[in-house]
């Protein structure tokens, strides 16, 4: 009946887990209709999507993550405040550069992570991802100095991705 | 709903004004940029520490009715993966219909 290893149920049992979990806690409720319907989720939608998944993630280093995770927040809240500086100062021109930032990383969902978190940074906006010559076409709002602000990137989240992915 | 401490409600209101003066200042950011590509920075600027501190307000207002602000997380989880794909999207096929950029093309090869 299933014939691809890739169109088993439950092929991505982490995926469903999280499905199952994110359904429940936005209905806040353990009703047995809710718990139904998250079973329904948990088991199509892998299955529906396993075509486009590539490999599963091993997380590597815990610790990395968490410190990521609060290298990102700071980071997203001290360039908050610098671009609001750069749109309430009248006097100051923003001096966008595009950034090319070359990738060491190799795993694809690693670099989609890297991707979003430059995306989310603000300031900085990932533009084109390229696989096949490495690396990520960055649009910068204000930077004076692109090669210290790839430097600046490749430092603070690609090294603690490597650290996480491998 | 219930009578909220008077400290938790100052925070609460400073925080929610916090966070509408940075989307305030996201919106204004639309219109002095100059071009497509910075005017792209405004999504993700605005729905940065805009969103996050009224969903931190949001969070608090929860906490002291005695609920777990677990939607809260949700949504902060939901904007980090849809708001970069879009941005991605967006500036994909800026690049590709080479909309005018005040930065120059970047070199093709």
């Amino acid at each position: 009946m299933n014939a691809t290893p890739d169109k088993r149920w439950l092929a991505h049992p982490v995926m469903s887990a999280m499905l199952a979990a994110g359904w429940l806690t936005l209905q806040q409720s353990v009703d047995p209709g809710n718990v139904i319907a998250a079973v329904v989720l948990a088991l199509v939608i892998p299955r529906l999507v396993g075509g486009f998944l590539g490999a599963g993630v091993t997380l590597r280093s815990f610790a990395a993550a968490i410190r990521l995770a609060f290298i990102v927040t700071w980071d997203i809240i001290v360039s908050n405040i610098t671009v609001a500086k750069l749109v309430l100062d009248p006097s100051r021109t923003p001096r966008p550069a595009w950034v090319r930032v070359p990738l060491d990383l190799t795993h694809p969902n690693g670099v989609a992570l890297f991707a979003s978190i430059i995306t989310m940074t603000p300031g900085t906006v990932s533009c084109i991802v390229d696989e096949d010559d490495p690396h990520i076409l960055v649009h910068a709002l204000d930077c004076a100095d692109a090669a210290a602000a790839a430097r600046d990137m490749k430092a603070r989240y690609e090294a603690p991705l490597k650290e996480i992915f491998g | 709903m219930q009578e909220l401490n008077p400290v938790v409600d100052a925070l609460i209101a400073a925080l929610l004004l916090l966070a509408a003066l940075f989307i305030l200042v996201g919106a204004l950011g639309m219109m002095r940029f100059r071009d497509f590509f910075q005017r792209l920075h405004a999504p993700t600027k605005a729905s940065t520490l805009g969103v996050g501190g009224v969903l931190v307000a949001s969070m608090i207002y929860s906490a002291a009715d005695g609920r777990f602000g677990i939607h809260e997380l949700l949504i902060t989880l939901f904007i980090f993966i849809t708001a970069p794909v879009s941005a991605n999207l967006l500036a994909k096929a800026a690049l590709h219909l080479k909309v005018p950029s005040k930065a120059g093309h970047p070199g093709k090869e």
